[in-house]
């Protein structure tokens, strides 16, 4: 994938770097179980450590900062895909 | 956990199979990562035992030089069996075939089971195994002596499609019954808790984070560790083992850190010197050891440590948990999760986050005075996180 055509990216391309991501920390997770709108923490069950490491993962997958002060905007996976489209059309 | 054997001038060491914790007293050799004749270094990993709970790499505790391989990989041996014979450094292969001629080695033990012996699974292919919950022992081996590699267990999956139930799952589950239950049966628990409120210490992480990037921030958990080990060193009788009816306190605090195995189960191995090490160095290693335990590859030294234990179960779910101690350690200081509450400060009541801290101690070893106060002074340096 090319990262820094962030701006490029679609709404199918960013859900596959999450799925993919989330893969890597939680390999057991179906995506299609995976309801957009609740806390994915939740669904997904992962500690602090879990969590850093899934957003890390998506920091290098995609090339965008996610301040710590952002967290708690990125509850649901329907956030996360808003918050990461913006982020990757804002760096362009 | 070598032994120095005294014979005139040959410096011979026979490396034993060392301790693996409590819960784990006997391991399945499943590869040598040396060979006879091979320089070797302290810390150096030299095989691979497959436990219960996980493929361990065995690390060897001092330089010398390897002359024999005394197991064989697919041996089922017990803890403290003698696996291989080092030679000092500078030893000659001469004087060594001296000692041996005096000092016959013990055939290898019998494997513990009448089964026989478990084939060769690189650890690779057990890893890839393990993420796509396949049996390992349903796997057709087709390396060299039928050994288990990835592409075996890629095409087992292809094949199987998720039919297989991992089997280590049960041996994990008995195991830890095991352990659990031998510690509620010898340690007289005792349990306290206390509040400890968190706005000091969450306006310090979040003011060293902003200016980090992703990669290099800190979690509070490490906060945690690093102030339970602070205070253990004020109280001694809770940082040790209880071994032979008696206490032997530990000058050093390695903090065995309970991290849970999404594939169900629970290993808790250990950081090092916790108390002597800044919170950065302690958030690399931790990440790491989370992510080495999860993929089920840890070294012996990891599990053989741990002078005490610390769970943050309730992360993401409960306010407080009570332990059970996992001996021959003492204590588990135990965190909750962090909830804001309604906390009066300076005569005000604020909204502030707080955590639950419990400690279980073993009365063998000390009393809940001792205890109470080891908490209190817990929560005195989470006050101060820049002090940690």
């Amino acid at each position: 994938m090319n990262a820094s055509a962030g701006n490029a990216m679609d709404e199918q391309a960013i859900r596959d770097v999450i799925f993919r991501t989330l893969h890597t920390i939680a390999p057991e997770v179906d995506p299609a179980t995976l309801v957009a709108d609740q806390p994915l923490r939740d669904q997904v069950d992962l500690d602090s450590m879990d969590w850093l490491n899934f957003l890390v993962g998506l920091h290098q997958a995609l090339k965008v900062d996610i301040p710590e002060s952002d967290y708690q905007k990125l509850y649901t996976l329907d956030q996360l895909m808003t918050y990461l489209r913006e982020r990757l059309s804002s760096s362009a | 956990m070598t032994t120095a054997i005294a014979d005139g001038h040959s410096g011979m060491r026979e490396f034993k199979l060392p301790s693996l914790g409590a819960d784990m007293d006997e391991g399945t050799l499943l590869e040598w990562h040396v060979q006879p004749g091979d320089v070797v270094k302290r810390g150096q990993v030299v095989a691979v035992v497959d436990t219960s709970k996980a493929a361990i790499e065995v690390e060897c505790w001092e330089d010398g030089i390897v002359d024999q391989l005394v197991v064989n990989p697919g041996s089922t041996i017990p803890v403290g069996t003698v696996i291989a014979l080092l030679r000092q450094p500078g030893e000659t292969e001469a004087q060594a075939a001296q000692w041996k001629a005096k000092h016959p080695v013990a055939a290898p033990a019998p494997p513990l089971t009448e089964e026989p012996a478990r084939r060769r699974v690189s650890p690779a292919a057990r890893r890839q195994a393990e993420e796509k919950h396949i049996d390992i022992e349903t796997v057709t081996g087709t390396g060299p002596q039928g050994a288990v590699t990835v592409e075996d267990v890629d095409r087992t999956v292809a094949a199987a499609a998720g039919a297989a139930v991992p089997d280590r799952a049960a041996e994990m589950r008995r195991t830890i019954a095991a352990a659990m239950a031998r510690s509620k049966h010898e340690i007289p628990h005792y349990y306290l808790a206390t509040e400890i409120p968190l706005a000091a210490a969450t306006r310090w992480l979040a003011g060293v984070n902003e200016s980090r990037p992703i990669t290099e921030r800190l979690l509070m958990a490490v906060l945690f560790i690093k102030a339970t080990a602070l205070a253990l060193v004020k109280f001694p009788e809770l940082n040790g083992f209880y071994r032979d009816g008696r206490f032997e306190p530990s000058p050093v605090v390695h903090v065995g850190v309970a991290i849970s195995l999404r594939q169900g189960g629970l290993i808790a191995p250990a950081l090092l010197d916790v108390n002597s090490k800044p919170p950065n160095q302690l958030m690399r290693e931790l990440a790491d050891l989370v992510k080495r335990a999860r993929a089920l590859s840890l070294k012996s030294s990891e599990f053989a440590l741990p002078t005490v234990t610390v769970t943050n179960l309730g992360d993401q779910g409960v306010e407080s948990v009570y332990g059970v101690i996992y001996p021959p350690q003492v204590a588990l200081v135990g965190f909750g999760k962090i909830t804001e509450r309604a906390w009066v400060a300076d005569g005000a009541v604020q909204i502030v986050p707080v955590v639950t801290a419990s400690l279980s101690a073993d009365h063998r070893a000390s009393d809940g005075h001792r205890g109470g106060l080891f908490l209190n002074e817990l929560k005195t340096l989470l006050q101060q996180p820049e002090g940690l």
